[in-house]
C-alpha cells in the first residue's frame, strides 16, 4: 500500500468516473483509456511487466480505438453532444452496484489469507508465461483462438451489407 | 583510449553526478540521461529536416532550401522561429481540451519509446526485461493521439485523414509485431540489450546480424514496409497527403502545435529506425570484427541515419499508394509473408547450425515471395471498381 498505489487508484477512479459522467461520448471513451492506462500502471507497479505492457498495447492501442470508432460511426454529427447522464432509475442501479461490490469484496477478502506475503511472490517472467501457455494452458489457448476467429468472421458477415442484384 | 571513448557518455554522466550526495546520484543520473535524449533527438530532427528537403529537392531536380545560411543549414532555425511566432488558431467549434492534448500525447509517447533503445554498450536508459513490448505499447498509443487530433478539429478532412491513418496504423502494426517476433524467437528474450548482444558475435570477421540470415532479410523487409506505414511516410502517406486531404489530421493545427506534430512524426521515424537497427542490423555492434575499436554509439547512430536516408530516398522515389491498395497490400501480401516467415524462423532454429538450414530457409523465403507475388499480383478482371461496405 505505497503512495504510488494511492495515486494510481485516484487516477483510475477519476478515469472511470469520467467515463460514466462526462457528457460527450468521445470524451467518455478517452477517459476510459485513462482508466485502462491506470490499470496498466498498477500491473507494472506489481512487477507484472507483460500484463501491464500488454494491457497498454491491447486496451489503449486497440480497444479504445475500437470504442471511439464505434461511437463515431453509429451517430450523426448532430447527436454527438449533450445527453442526460443520470438516469431516472438511479436508486435501483445504486442497490445493484452495492450488491455486486459486496459479493466481489466478500470473495476477495475470503481468499486473501490463502496467498503468501507480497515479498515472497516470485516474479513472473515472459518465459514462464509462455511455458504455461504452451504447456498447461494450451487447450484454453486454442479454444480462445477459435473463438476469436469465429467472432471475427461473424462480425464481418453481420456487418457486410449483402447487395441484391448488381454486384 | 578507445574504451574510454566508447564509455565517454557514461563517464561524463558519472562525473557530473559525483558532485551530489550519494542518495541523489541514481535519480540525478537518470534525469541527466533523459535530458540528453530530449536534447539529442530534436537536434537530429533539425538536421534531418534540412537533409530531407535538400535530398528531396535534388531528387526532384531542384535545389532545396538554400537561402538561410550556407546550403540552407540554418533552415530549421528559421522554421522554429516561424512556428513559435505564428498565431495559434483553434477553430471555434473545435473541442478545445482534446485539441490541446493531442500533440502533447503524441510527443510524450514518442519520447518514451526512446527509453528502451540501447544506443551503445551499456547505454540504455531503462533496461526492461520486456523492452520490446514496452516500445510497441508506446507505438500503439500514438494511434489514439492521431485520432484525437483528427476528431477534435470538427473538420471533415481531418476526420477522414485520422480514420485513414488509424486504419493504416492498426493494419501495419500487426506486421510490425509479427516480424519482430521472429527476432525474439531467435534471440530468446524480449529485452533489447540481450537481442543486441546476441548479434554481437562474429564468424570469419562477419557479424551475426539477423539481416544476414534468410528469415532476417525477409523480416527486415516486412519491418521496413510496416515502419514506413506506421510513421505515415510515402508511399503510405495518404492520411497526410497534401494534394489529397489538405493536410489530413493536422489541418487545423497552426504554429507550435503543428511543429509538435511534425516533431512527433520525425521522432517516431527515429525511434522506429532505432528499433529496426537494434533488431536486425545489430544495434551498436560493428560491421566487421576488426572495426570493433570504433565507439559503439557511433555505429548505432550511423545505422539510424542510414535508415533515415533510405526513408528519404523512398519518399522521393515511390508514388503514393491509394487507401484500398494500401490495405490490400497489408492484409493480403505482407501479413501472409510475415506469418510464413515465423515458420521459416522456427525451421532455421530447429535445424541447428550448419549448411542445410541455409539452403532450406533461403529456398523457402524465395519460394514464398514468388508464390505471393504471383497470386497477389494477378488481376481477375479489369471491370469498373466495385465496393462492399460494412453497414
Amino acid at each position: 500500500m505505497s503512495i504510488s498505489f494511492y495515486i494510481l487508484s485516484a487516477l483510475m477512479l477519476a478515469g472511470g468516473l469520467g467515463a460514466v459522467m462526462l457528457r460527450n461520448a468521445v470524451h467518455c471513451a478517452l477517459s476510459l483509456s485513462v482508466a485502462f492506462t491506470g490499470l496498466a500502471l498498477l500491473f507494472l507497479q506489481l512487477d507484472a511487466q507483460f500484463a501491464g505492457l500488454a494491457q497498454i498495447l491491447v486496451y489503449v492501442g486497440a480497444v479504445a480505438i475500437l470504442v471511439v470508432f464505434a461511437i463515431l460511426l453509429t451517430r450523426t454529427s448532430e447527436e454527438i453532444g449533450e445527453s442526460n447522464v443520470f438516469s431516472r432509475t438511479w436508486l435501483i442501479g445504486l442497490i445493484l452496484a452495492a450488491a455486486v461490490f459486496a459479493v466481489l469484496g466478500w470473495a476477495v477478502l475470503r481468499t486473501a489469507p490463502m496467498f503468501p506475503q507480497p515479498s515472497a511472490a516470485p516474479p513472473v517472467t515472459v518465459q514462464e508465461i509462455g511455458s504455461a501457455l504452451m504447456g498447461r494452458y494450451v487447450l484454453p489457448l486454442e479454444i480462445v483462438a477459435l473463438l476469436l476467429t469465429a467472432a471475427l468472421i461473424g462480425a464481418v458477415i453481420v456487418a457486410t451489407h449483402e447487395k441484391e442484384g448488381a454486384k | 583510449m578507445m574504451q574510454t571513448l566508447d564509455r565517454i557518455f557514461i563517464l561524463l554522466r558519472d562525473w557530473l553526478v559525483h558532485f551530489l550526495p550519494s542518495a541523489w546520484r541514481a535519480p540525478a543520473g537518470t534525469v541527466l540521461s533523459v535530458i540528453a535524449i530530449i536534447g539529442l533527438f530534436p537536434a537530429l530532427f533539425a538536421l534531418t529536416t534540412v537533409l530531407e528537403r535538400k535530398g528531396l529537392g535534388r531528387m526532384q531536380n531542384r535545389l532545396g532550401p538554400n537561402r538561410t545560411g550556407p546550403l540552407g543549414i540554418l533552415q530549421p532555425v528559421a522554421d522554429g522561429i516561424k512556428a513559435l511566432t505564428k498565431e495559434d488558431v483553434v477553430p471555434f467549434r473545435a473541442d478545445a481540451i482534446v485539441h490541446f492534448l493531442a500533440p502533447l500525447l503524441l510527443v510524450v509517447v514518442v519520447f518514451m519509446g526512446f527509453a528502451v533503445l540501447p544506443m551503445g554498450r551499456n547505454m540504455v536508459l531503462v533496461d526492461m526485461d520486456a523492452g520490446l513490448l514496452f516500445f510497441f505499447a508506446m507505438g500503439a498509443s500514438t494511434e489514439l493521439s492521431i485520432f484525437m487530433a483528427g476528431w477534435s478539429s470538427r473538420n471533415k478532412y481531418s476526420l477522414l485523414g485520422a480514420m485513414r491513418a488509424v486504419a493504416q496504423m492498426i493494419s501495419y502494426e500487426i506486421v510490425l509485431l509479427l516480424s519482430s517476433v521472429a527476432v525474439v524467437m531467435t534471440a530468446g528474450s524480449l529485452s533489447l540489450t540481450k537481442i543486441v548482444e546476441a548479434q554481437n558475435t562474429y564468424s570469419f570477421g562477419l557479424p551475426h546480424w539477423y539481416i544476414f540470415t534468410p528469415w532476417g532479410l525477409l523480416a527486415f523487409a516486412m519491418y521496413a514496409i510496416a515502419a514506413m506505414a506506421e510513421t505515415n511516410r510515402t508511399p503510405f502517406d495518404l492520411p497526410e497527403g497534401e494534394s489529397e486531404l489538405v493536410a489530413g489530421y493536422f489541418t487545423e493545427y497552426s504554429g507550435f502545435k503543428f511543429a509538435l506534430f511534425f516533431l512527433g512524426e520525425y521522432l517516431g521515424m527515429f525511434s522506429i529506425s532505432g528499433l529496426g537497427t537494434t533488431l536486425f542490423l545489430g544495434g551498436w555492434s560493428a560491421p566487421f570484427s576488426f572495426l570493433g575499436w570504433v565507439p559503439s554509439w557511433i555505429w548505432f547512430f550511423s545505422k539510424v541515419m542510414l535508415s533515415i536516408c533510405v526513408f528519404i530516398w523512398l519518399r522521393g522515389t515511390l508514388p503514393r499508394l491509394r487507401q484500398d491498395q494500401l490495405m490490400n497490400f497489408a492484409w493480403k501480401f505482407v501479413l501472409p509473408i510475415t506469418l510464413f516467415n515465423l515458420l521459416v524462423t522456427a525451421i532455421w532454429r530447429f535445424l541447428g547450425p550448419g549448411w542445410p538450414r541455409w539452403f532450406v530457409c533461403t529456398a523457402l523465403v524465395v519460394g514464398i515471395y514468388v508464390v505471393m507475388g504471383e497470386t497477389g499480383m494477378r488481376r481477375g478482371k479489369f471491370g469498373p471498381r466495385s465496393y462492399r461496405y460494412a453497414e
